[in-house]
């Protein structure tokens, strides 16, 4: 597929395999359970602790390969729920129009506009104790703050492409509205909806973290990067020194980030490809002598230069500035 | 003709509400105003104008993708106008743009045979077999190839053939194309006139081709009516129409595209530009820029008088019938 | 006619540059005379209008001009268009030659007046001229062109489609060029007044004797108005005539094709075909010449050899010539393509 032929997309789409990788193994390949005491308290790495021990004296490595699963989990599952959501506002918003789409905009503009994190932090302290662990809650939680800015870019979109000629052709010749919504809208959104899908997964997961790390949900259940920066926070691990404690879940925790943005800027090139006409990279112009910084209004001329008048050095390429 | 027409439309009315600017409130596009034509099994009838003439939102009307302000539309004589779906299935409508009327996404297996299955025209055949017939009739060969392309792989005149069999696939009776070769390059319009041409005379299809190109409306078409500023101007035979017109606004027309064969520069028979459909001249519209204003012009808008065999024209010259020809042909000269 | 005014010889032009560049022109040679129109006549993929552009080094990235000369013949005596700098071709461009743009009506800027854009114009060649001078030619413009001065007052959305038009052609012509190159300026307006803008246009033209480059795909609006027709397809220049002489007796199969596209206001009704096939791919043109997959007087000889524009063999000295195999030696001419004037009816 095309799409995989861009370096930020395939860079992107490993990185994220690797988490994936982590994320599916990780629990199992760790030496120890993450809460369980080990060692004294903070070891410096060795051989029996890679990443060395916590405060307590619990296995940094161990906690750090646990610590995947649930973010991965909590933020796809959160990107899916959301963008399910923002289709169906979005699109039914962009494509009914009327009062529906006086409504559906308002709602979207409510959840846009409200302070995500303090309103999650609310929820999550009116959840009973046992529902505070649960990922999946977690999940459709966080997506009721992550749907809403999509929505709008979708409703935007279905109002552009509701008045293309396509769409009043498949009017013309009787199909029903869903029809025309789910098979000659929606398909042409699908580059908009992945773009979509993989920016509200990368907020969920930011949101998931910061959620954990501020202790608005159970801390310790289930286990994720976020946690270990709470206890790294708690346990003032800057001053003791143990930098690995809270620099390996922060590190991953930006690569990972990272793995979804490269995806996103994949997708976007895709969505609007540029102009890269044929040899007109900066490679091929430099080989030929034209200045990359093409003057607006002076078409560059590439030619040998036989036909000039006599005093003129021989060149064999004409430079323009 | 005596035969009843399929489609009729009677003294159609279409306003559009205004919606911009404080001054403006209330105020109407009055896009057609007061215009009747009759659509005949076998026959292409053109409606020529410019652009803001009507013309396309008169198709939109017949084709009931807009709702009127007023006239009605008679089928068949009027005994039971089919509605929604039913309509679908009998009129349809051909658009303008080749590179826009195709959902780039889907390739024509599937926009070929979703008419087939709404409307249930596939007879007992595969889907395939139904839209390889259908490739064939609009002279797509060799179909097993043509059904496998995505419109992105398609020139601008197999798209609007691919529109046009679209529009065949449910069986219609009548096929209304809005402007369907403007689009196109010069050298492959004539090949889909030629297309239209052959469906009326194999089919018996009413067609209805929107054009602005009074060539092309005269090369096909069998009956001519002229829009000019929402109303009809002129209304005849083809030839007749395009060889002798007696409406001043089609002298206007007439003398002003490119003919080379044409004796001498043209002598253009009037000047101005078409008027503000929000404030539309009182009486007939054209009457600001015709050469032949009389009083009773700016007060009344003339209807379609008869001025020959089916010819009428909606001009006070023509109120008695001394006055025929009295209008000069002006730029009409030329070998017959 | 008389002095050339401008000579284009040879001219290439690709999108893109390397082995995947596309041929947009190539070889073209054409010569505009002093006070001449010239029509340029082609469908999509012809390249007319990139040859326009190229010309004034105007065309966009990722344009590039590969080969050829543009020797403009001014008022600084004669230049190759090509060698120039930035700003000698800036000083060039609007003063000495004039381009009005396809839809020129949407290039007015819509937050200013007429007036402004106008003096804009006059202030950006000619730093002499005072404020007063300055509107006082913007007023004399306007009124060249049949517009009240009045509406120097007036911003663009406020003027009809026809009066914009006229408007653009009155920055053209506001330092009085000697070459105006026009690229579909009438087809986006209705017939009527497309007729009106090309009547005043020949008025202006006899006044201050400009030269015209009219780049259409209207066939038949250029028979009327032009001296001399150029027909360009998959970037070549495949015919070149005088217009009566294109329009009575073409000689490129391409050229009556084209004519036979255009059904005529008088006669007869009778089918008409146009040409089979479309347009070709510039990426990806035929072997020999690029017309013969859909030429009727196609030989074998045509897929293996692309024609060169030259002077018809026949008839050497006629002012014509085409690139068309069956005009060379060694090849008969069809009828249809070998018509002459009878003698005594007028040219």
């Amino acid at each position: 597929m095309r799409i995989l032929r861009n370096r930020k997309t395939l860079t992107g789409l490993i990185l994220l395999g690797i988490f994936v990788l982590v994320a599916v193994v990780g629990p199992t390949l760790a030496p120890y359970p993450p809460l369980e005491i080990v060692g004294k308290p903070l070891e410096s790495p060795s051989s029996a602790h890679w990443f060395g021990t916590t405060q307590e004296g619990y296995d940094v490595w161990s906690q750090f390969l646990n610590g995947d699963r649930a973010i991965l989990i909590v933020s796809f599952l959160s990107g899916v729920i959301a963008t399910a959501l923002s289709v169906i506002i979005g699109v039914a918003a962009g494509y009914f129009g009327g009062l529906a789409d006086n409504f559906l905009s308002m709602l979207a503009n409510i959840f846009l506009v409200l302070p995500a994190l303090p309103f999650l932090i609310v929820i999550n302290s009116y959840l009973p104790a046992g529902n505070k662990s649960s990922t999946a809650l977690m999940a459709l939680i966080i997506s009721l703050t992550g749907w809403a800015w999509g929505a709008r870019v979708l409703r935007s979109q279905t109002l552009s492409l509701r008045k293309r000629d396509f769409v009043d052709a498949a009017g013309i010749i009787g199909e029903r509205s869903w029809r025309i919504i789910a098979f000659e809208i929606v398909p042409n959104l699908v580059p908009v909806i992945a773009a979509s899908f993989l920016f509200t997964t990368l907020y969920a997961m930011g949101t998931y973290v910061a959620l954990t790390f501020v202790g608005a949900v159970d801390v310790n259940t289930p286990w994720n990067w976020g946690s270990m920066l709470f206890w790294t926070q708690a346990d003032q691990a800057a001053g003791s020194g143990a930098w690995i404690w809270f620099a390996a879940p922060g590190v991953a925790i930006a690569l990972l980030g990272t793995a979804l943005a490269l995806l996103n800027f994949g997708i976007d090139e895709f969505i609007n490809p540029r102009l890269k006409a044929a040899g007109l990279t900066r490679k091929g112009l430099r080989a030929a002598g034209i200045n990359r910084r093409h003057t607006l209004g002076l078409t560059p001329v590439v030619r040998p230069a036989t036909v000039t008048a006599a005093d003129r050095p021989a060149e064999i390429i004409e430079e323009t500035v | 003709m005596t035969e009843i027409p399929v489609l009729e439309a009677k003294n159609l009315v279409k306003h559009f509400p205004v919606r911009q600017g404080w001054s403006l409130r209330g105020a109407k596009v009055h896009a057609v105003e007061d215009v009747s034509i009759a659509l005949r099994r076998g026959t292409v009838t053109a409606v020529v104008g410019e652009s803001g003439s009507g013309k396309s939102t008169l198709a939109r009307l017949l084709a009931r993708r807009t709702s009127l302000t007023g006239g009605e539309l008679l089928w068949e004589g009027g005994t039971q106008t089919p509605s929604g779906r039913e309509y679908a299935s009998e009129v349809q409508l051909v658009l303008q743009d080749p590179f826009a009327s195709l959902n780039p996404v889907h390739g024509l297996r599937y926009i070929l045979g979703r008419p087939l299955k709404i409307h249930g025209t596939v007879d007992g055949r595969s889907t395939d077999d139904a839209v390889k017939a259908l490739l064939e009739r609009v002279s797509l060969t060799p179909s097993d190839q043509f059904i496998e392309k995505m419109p992105h792989e398609l020139s601008g005149g197999q798209r609007q053939r691919v529109a046009i069999a679209r529009a065949l696939a449910v069986r219609p009776k009548v096929l209304l194309a809005d402007e369907p070769v403007s689009m196109l390059d010069v050298s492959i319009r004539l090949g889909v006139l030629n297309l239209l041409a052959d469906l009326r005379d194999r089919e018996q299809l009413a067609i209805l081709y929107v054009t602005h190109d009074l060539a092309s409306a005269r090369y096909l078409a069998d009956t001519i009516t002229v829009m000019y500023a929402g109303g009809v101007v002129e209304s005849g035979p083809a030839v007749t129409v395009a060889d002798s017109p007696q409406h001043p606004y089609t002298q206007l027309l007439l003398s002003a595209v490119p003919d080379p064969d044409r004796d001498g520069a043209p002598r253009l028979a009037g000047a101005g530009s078409p008027p503000s459909l929000i404030h539309p001249p009182a009486g007939c519209r054209f009457h600001p820029r015709c050469p032949f204003a009389m009083a009773k012009c700016k007060v009344e808008a003339p209807p379609a008088l008869p001025v020959g065999d089916g010819h009428t024209s909606a001009c006070w010259l023509h109120e008695n019938t001394e006055n025929t020809q009295a209008s000069p042909a002006a730029g009409t000269a030329g070998a017959a | 006619m008389s002095e050339p005014i401008l000579e284009i010889s040879n001219l290439s032009v690709d999108y893109g540059f390397g082995p995947d560049a596309v041929h947009a022109v190539a070889d073209a040679s054409l010569t505009l005379s002093r006070g001449e129109v010239l029509g340029l006549a082609g469908e999509s993929g012809s390249g007319k209008s990139t040859l326009a552009y190229a010309v004034t080094r105007l065309l966009r990235e990722p344009g590039v001009i590969t080969s050829g000369s543009a020797i403009f013949h001014g008022r600084d005596g004669a230049q190759d268009l090509f060698d120039l700098d930035a700003e000698q071709i800036r000083e060039l461009r609007w003063s000495q030659i004039s381009v009005v743009f396809q839809s020129a009506m949407n290039s007015l800027n819509p937050v200013f007046t007429v007036g402004v854009q106008l003096t804009d114009v006059l202030r950006a060649h000619n730093k002499e001229l005072g404020r007063r001078q300055r509107q006082q030619r913007a007023a004399e413009l306007l009124d060249m062109v049949g517009i009240t001065p009045d509406r120097l007052r007036s911003y663009p959305h406020e003027l009809s489609g026809g009066m914009r038009q006229r408007v653009m052609i009155a920055m053209a012509l506001a330092l009085e060029p000697r070459v105006l190159i026009m690229d579909e300026p009438t087809t986006a307006l209705d017939v009527v007044t497309q007729r009106e803008i090309l009547q005043e246009l020949g008025e202006l033209r006899e006044r201050l004797g400009f030269a015209v480059l009219f780049i259409t795909h209207d066939l038949s609006l250029l028979v009327e108005l032009a001296d001399s027709i150029a027909v360009m397809y998959a970037g070549r220049i495949v015919e070149h005539a005088p217009a009566e002489s294109l329009f009575r007796n073409p000689r490129h199969p391409y050229t009556e094709g084209l004519l036979g596209s255009f059904p005529g206001l008088h006669g007869e009704r009778k089918t008409m075909t146009g040409i089979p096939g479309s347009p070709p791919d510039l990426r990806n043109l035929p072997s020999g010449c690029a017309f013969h997959p859909r030429c009727g007087y196609a030989m074998d000889a045509c897929k293996a050899e692309r024609p060169e524009l030259l002077p018809i063999s026949w008839e050497p000295a006629e002012p014509r010539s085409a690139s068309c195999l069956l005009h060379t030696d060694g090849y008969q001419a069809p009828e249809s393509l070998s018509k002459t004037p009878k003698i005594g009816s007028a040219l």
